[in-house]
């Protein structure tokens, strides 16, 4: 368009026009002031409490990780050191169950042999007693014996050297 | 189903009956553009001589010879680009607009004017709404429908835009960016729709929202460095026998920046109004409903979408530039590594 070329260099596209430049000025600082008061300031507002909003969920997101694996971490130390605690516990009752069962079976020993010694002893001095009871009612009964012999049988000598010959034998063979 | 059968091959016959002797350009008088009726055998034999590439030059030829009062093409495209006093509504009429005076001064409320109080006036109940509902959310909940669209506009400016560039202290000129951000964007767009007009468009708009980065990027300079620190900034810290050569330099670069902005942002957005307005009139020039068709409306409809497209990336790149401008007037650093900092990102 040529004529729009003319129309251009003769000044009437970029003619200066004060009026509009004055009303254009007027429009925008209004514009400015208003959309200023009435909708940056909320919508800025927003967006930024919006951005310290997710800033701050994220940081509190971490923290609480963090503090969850810490907790994590302290349970299973506590976990392992039960464990460690429980080890040493059936250790321990174990081995005084060993030590437990060990004295019993030891005292027990030692009761059974002080008791088998006392029925030996008894045995031994029953068994004495019985050989010192027999003795004597043996010599009673060489002592009746011989009265008899020796009232049928007056050779005393011969018949008492019989008779300690009898005991005497009796006695050896006893033992 | 019956009537439907009947009816369907009568409408489509009639519709041929229309389109074909439009198609043949039988009777391509009564499809000129309105305003050329005094002029249109020669206009058409012109026109539907030439080819769609030497437009411009048969055009030239007509603007030259053409009488007074007489509306082209040309005309037209810039009455619907440039500023001026009437809000039409074509079909329906127009709205003339109120002619104020003050001391000289001529401040009468324009088409572009109107323009940037519907964009004020939309930016402000949108954004009311939005910020009402910001209001009303603990910052469990998520913001949900218009609230949550904008957050991510607002969001991505805040953080791709105003963080990634401006650094340390960006939130001071979050209000700035975010509403010449919003401000463009809603201007790029509602010229977009039947009955707008470009207010970004107009050189006078960008120059005025540049002159706002000029100063933000000053005071903020000023701010961030103090006034030596500021002059220190200006010698780009080279040895002072270069002073001579890089002070102009860095003085004229303080302008080239806003005027950048300007040119870019108001050339953009006027460029791709001219386009569509001349893929469409290429059809009213040749008189061709083939044309209109084939070329015009498909093209057209393309380079709409992609001003879609760049009324999001100007917004964004004014936006942009500004966050970057200030990133480099507040930069602590050497201005060298500064700017390299910043083209990175």
């Amino acid at each position: 368009m040529l004529t729009s070329g003319i129309i251009l260099l003769a000044g009437s596209l970029l003619s200066p026009n004060p009026g509009l430049i004055f009303w254009t000025a007027i429009t925008f600082v209004i514009v400015l002031l208003i959309l200023k008061k009435v909708a940056w300031g909320p919508i800025l507002n927003a967006l930024e409490e919006r951005e310290k909003g997710i800033q701050s969920s994220i940081d509190r997101a971490h923290k609480a990780k963090d503090e969850s694996e810490a907790i994590l971490r302290k349970n299973k130390e506590l976990l392992a050191k039960a464990d460690a605690e429980s080890d040493r516990i059936i250790r321990e009752g174990k081995d005084f169950a060993e030590k437990l069962r060990a004295d019993i079976a030891e005292k027990t020993q030692a009761e059974a042999q002080k008791m088998i010694a006392s029925a030996k002893d008894e045995i031994e001095q029953e068994k004495r007693r019985a050989l010192a009871e027999l003795r004597n009612e043996v010599a009673d009964l060489a002592v009746r014996g011989a009265e008899k012999i020796i009232k049928s049988n007056l050779d005393a000598d011969t018949q008492k050297r019989i008779v300690d010959t009898m005991i005497q034998d009796l006695s050896t063979n006893r033992n | 189903m019956k009537r439907v059968n009947v009816i369907q091959p009568k409408a489509i016959l009639k519709v041929i009956a229309i389109l074909v002797p439009l198609l043949l350009n039988v009777n391509g008088h009564a499809f000129a553009a309105s305003g050329e009726s005094s002029d249109v055998p020669k206009n058409s034999a012109a026109a539907v001589a030439a080819p769609a590439v030497a437009v411009p030059a048969a055009e030239a030829a007509h603007g030259a010879e053409a009488p007074e009062g007489e509306e082209k093409a040309g005309d037209v495209i810039m009455h619907h680009i440039l500023d001026n006093n009437v809000f039409a509504f074509e079909p329906f009429g127009s709205i003339n607009l109120p002619k104020i005076v003050v001391g000289g001064y001529d401040i009468s409320v324009t088409k572009h004017v109107v323009m940037l109080w519907l964009v004020s006036a939309l930016l402000v109940i949108v954004f009311s709404v939005v910020g009402g509902s910001y209001k009303n959310l603990t910052n469990r909940q998520a913001p949900k429908g218009l609230a949550n669209a904008m957050e991510a506009l607002v969001e991505f400016i805040r953080l791709d835009v105003a963080k990634s560039n401006i650094g340390h202290g960006y939130e001071k000129h979050l209000p700035y960016l975010l509403t010449v951000f919003f401000f463009i964007l809603f201007c790029n767009l509602l010229g977009l729709i039947p009955y707008g007009a470009t207010a970004t468009g107009n050189v006078n708009v960008t120059l005025t929202l540049s002159i706002f980065t000029f100063f933000v990027t000053q005071i903020a300079a000023f701010k961030a460095h103090g006034v030596k620190g500021y002059l220190q900034h200006l010698t780009a810290g080279t040895h002072w026998s270069l002073w001579i050569i890089m002070v102009p330099i860095e003085i004229i670069g303080q302008f080239t920046k806003p005027f950048a902005l300007t040119v870019r942002l108001f050339a953009n957005m006027t460029a791709g109004h001219i386009i569509i307005l001349s893929l469409i009139f290429i059809s009213f020039i040749l008189k061709s409903y083939i044309v209109a068709v084939a070329v015009s409306v498909p093209f057209a409809i393309f380079i709409y979408l992609l001003e879609l497209f760049v009324a999001f990336l100007q917004a964004f790149v004014f936006t942009m530039l500004s966050a970057l401008f200030i990133g480099l007037a507040t930069a602590h650093e050497g201005h060298d590594e500064s700017a390299a900092g910043a083209a990175h990102h």
